[in-house]
């Protein structure tokens, strides 16, 4: 194929959509919505994918959660904590063995009613480690977080989440001030960020936090913790994690081997990862809507492009009979049909990022474009165009010169 | 051999339409000699036209031989065929069939655009120089409807030489225009035929058929001696 010819032929292409603007305009319709609505339906998928996986991450990074076992005595199972609880041995002895454990707390839960700023509340009470705050990514609005020192010394220092701040001291900062949890007197260090709803629906901020001694001796009095949060520094050892955590505690536990764990381990990545596919689902679902409208965009051409040939029987004939070749026609309308497409890819790209804008500022949808989609939807119009271009390309190219050359 | 612009042996060409065959041509033995300036008269249906089409290489004879420029026509491939009419070809209809969006500049380019012997040269150039040798180098971006009609012939006639063809064929070149019109053409075409360009072109009109210098009747498909 000649170069310059190639050149020339795009030419003639350029020059009949530049003559026809309104009907190209329209030709190119289908395929401006098409690639948009491609792009906004799967930026739609994507903001709302994005949004679940922050909503996850505020329960903790790679989170392993383990449970103690539950009693099973004539048949009558006596749920999670009914036999066996943690000791505080069992934290130091992952602490001390499991190298893929890069972070562990006891969790020692408790209740009651808080009363602080001539108000009352009725929360709930975790006692933890320091770890805790960066296994559940926990932040502070106010305040400080208590220290190992404020574990060893069983001090009285409480961590407000936002609802208990607000129940009890509206919008003032409490930093400083006097609470009494079941009567006993602790004083508030600092407010935690707020994390908003789980996925189960219950409120992450109807919480306080306060070192696990304090809670585990001075409100309880008792000597068994009631969970341990552990995480692991990479999300890959997280598996591995939760096997070097099975083994420690079973030897821990003194468990011979015909015996079942006494605990559970559940794994935050888990639930991660079943929430991340079925929103992945969906954002392929919308893409696959938005393809068919690209795919109707590619008939539109189709038909414009028949309609086309049939209006210009006349100047195809002209141009085989100064020796245009079969092939030369057939490219030159193909390149129309591609042109148009792309043409109407483009448009369609600028109207997605218009809509995206216009999604994020003033409705409740957020929307994420992805340089994938933009591509993979500029790709799919191109095919568009060379597939639904093809076949009226390829009747202009058979057209017989002398029937050509007779039509008005 | 090397004088001979055509050679046509027993050349046949029907055309079936149904269960129907119509012959067209029923054996046309034919000899143009370069530099000839040839008309073809005859009444309508008599085969002119497909005789026309058939040495345009618009068409394909059903049998027989056919020579141009001591090349074998029937045996080259659609390609060849395109080739042949954009190089050694030179077109011109009644109805001028020009691009009515296009300047008269760019209907003489349209064939250079399709010329694949030659090399990225000025089209323009070449065009515009063609457009001169019609006398209508004041005309160029004029589009077709701008024109009269004996304009629009002239570009034709310009896109027809710009490849120098060997060959100009002409379907009733004169069909559409006025006499005195119709003469400057015919004066026109004398002129290039002086250049040594061979030309064949077909006629009702007595009048345009005395500026041949060999005049061919056909009836029922066949050339009558």
């Amino acid at each position: 194929m000649h170069f310059t010819l190639l050149i020339d032929i795009l030419k003639f292409a350029l020059s009949s959509i530049q003559r026809n603007r309104m009907r190209s305009l329209l030709t190119s319709l289908g395929i401006i919505i098409g690639v948009s609505s491609v792009i906004i339906l799967s930026a739609i998928g994507k903001g709302s994918q994005a949004l679940i996986e922050d909503q996850i991450n505020t329960l903790g990074t790679n989170l392993l959660i383990v449970f103690p076992g539950s009693s099973n005595t004539g048949g009558v199972n006596m749920g999670a904590g009914s036999l066996n609880r943690f000791t505080i041995h069992d934290v130091d002895e992952i602490k001390s063995r499991a190298s893929l454990i890069s972070l562990v707390s006891p969790v020692v839960r408790s209740g009651g009613q808080i009363i602080g700023g001539g108000k009352n509340w009725n929360s709930e009470i975790n006692g933890v480690s320091i770890d805790y705050f960066s296994i559940k990514n926990t932040e502070l609005e106010y305040g400080t977080f208590f220290t190992n020192q404020d574990i060893k010394g069983r001090k009285k220092v409480a961590l407000l989440g936002k609802t208990v701040a607000y129940k009890l001291f509206s919008d003032d900062n409490p930093t400083g001030k006097k609470i009494r949890i079941r009567n006993i007197p602790f004083v508030v260090i600092g407010v935690l960020k707020e994390k908003g709803q789980s996925q189960v629906g219950q409120d992450q901020d109807d919480i306080i936090l306060a070192p696990w001694t304090t809670v585990l001796y001075r409100l309880k009095g008792d000597r068994y913790i009631d969970m341990i949060n552990a995480s692991s520094s990479t999300t890959n050892d997280l598996s591995a994690g939760k096997s070097q955590l099975t083994t420690i505690l079973r030897e821990s536990h003194n468990l011979s081997d015909s015996k079942e764990n006494d605990f559970t381990i559940h794994n935050q990545t888990e639930i991660t990862d079943t929430v991340t596919q079925t929103s992945k689902v969906m954002t392929l679902l919308l893409a696959s809507i938005g393809s068919i409208s690209l795919l109707v965009g590619g008939i539109g051409i189709m038909n414009i492009m028949l309609v086309s040939v049939t209006e210009r029987t006349k100047e195809i004939g002209i141009r085989i009979a100064v020796g245009a070749r079969s092939s030369d026609i057939l490219i030159q309308f193909v390149s129309e049909a591609i042109v148009l497409s792309l043409f109407g890819g483009i448009l369609g790209v600028l109207i997605a990022f218009i809509v995206t804008i216009l999604l994020n500022s003033f409705s409740s949808f957020y929307a994420l474009i992805s340089f994938n989609s933009i591509l993979i939807s500029f790709i799919f119009a191109g095919i568009v165009g060379i597939f639904f271009g093809y076949y009226p390309a390829l009747k202009a190219s058979r057209l017989n010169p002398i029937d050509a050359l007779r039509n008005e | 051999m090397a004088q001979c612009a055509i050679q046509m042996t027993d050349l046949t060409k029907d055309y079936i339409i149904g269960d129907i065959v119509i012959p067209a041509l029923r054996g046309i033995n034919l000899t143009v000699t370069k530099g000839e300036i040839i008309a073809i008269m005859g009444s309508s249906g008599s085969g002119k036209s497909t005789l026309m089409n058939i040495i345009g290489c618009l068409d394909k004879a059903n049998s027989g031989e056919y020579f141009l420029d001591g090349i074998s026509v029937m045996s080259l491939n659609k390609n060849e065929t395109a080739d042949i009419r954009n190089t050694r070809i030179g077109f011109v209809f009644q109805s001028f069939n020009l691009l009515s969006r296009s300047s008269a500049l760019e209907n003489v380019e349209l064939p250079l655009i399709y010329n694949r012997n030659k090399s990225k040269i000025d089209y323009k150039e070449i065009a515009f120089n063609a457009l001169k040798r019609v006398g209508l180098e004041d005309r160029v971006y004029h589009k077709p409807q701008q024109l009269s009609g004996g304009q629009q012939q002239r570009v034709a006639i310009a896109r027809a030489l710009v490849n120098n063809p060997s060959i100009l064929l002409a379907d009733e070149p004169t069909g559409n225009l006025d006499s005195i019109t119709s003469t400057d053409i015919m004066k026109l075409f004398l002129d290039l035929n002086k250049q040594n360009i061979t030309i064949l072109l077909v006629t009702h009109d007595p009048q345009i058929a005395k500026y041949a210098s060999r005049v061919l009747y056909m009836i029922d498909g066949l050339i009558a001696s």
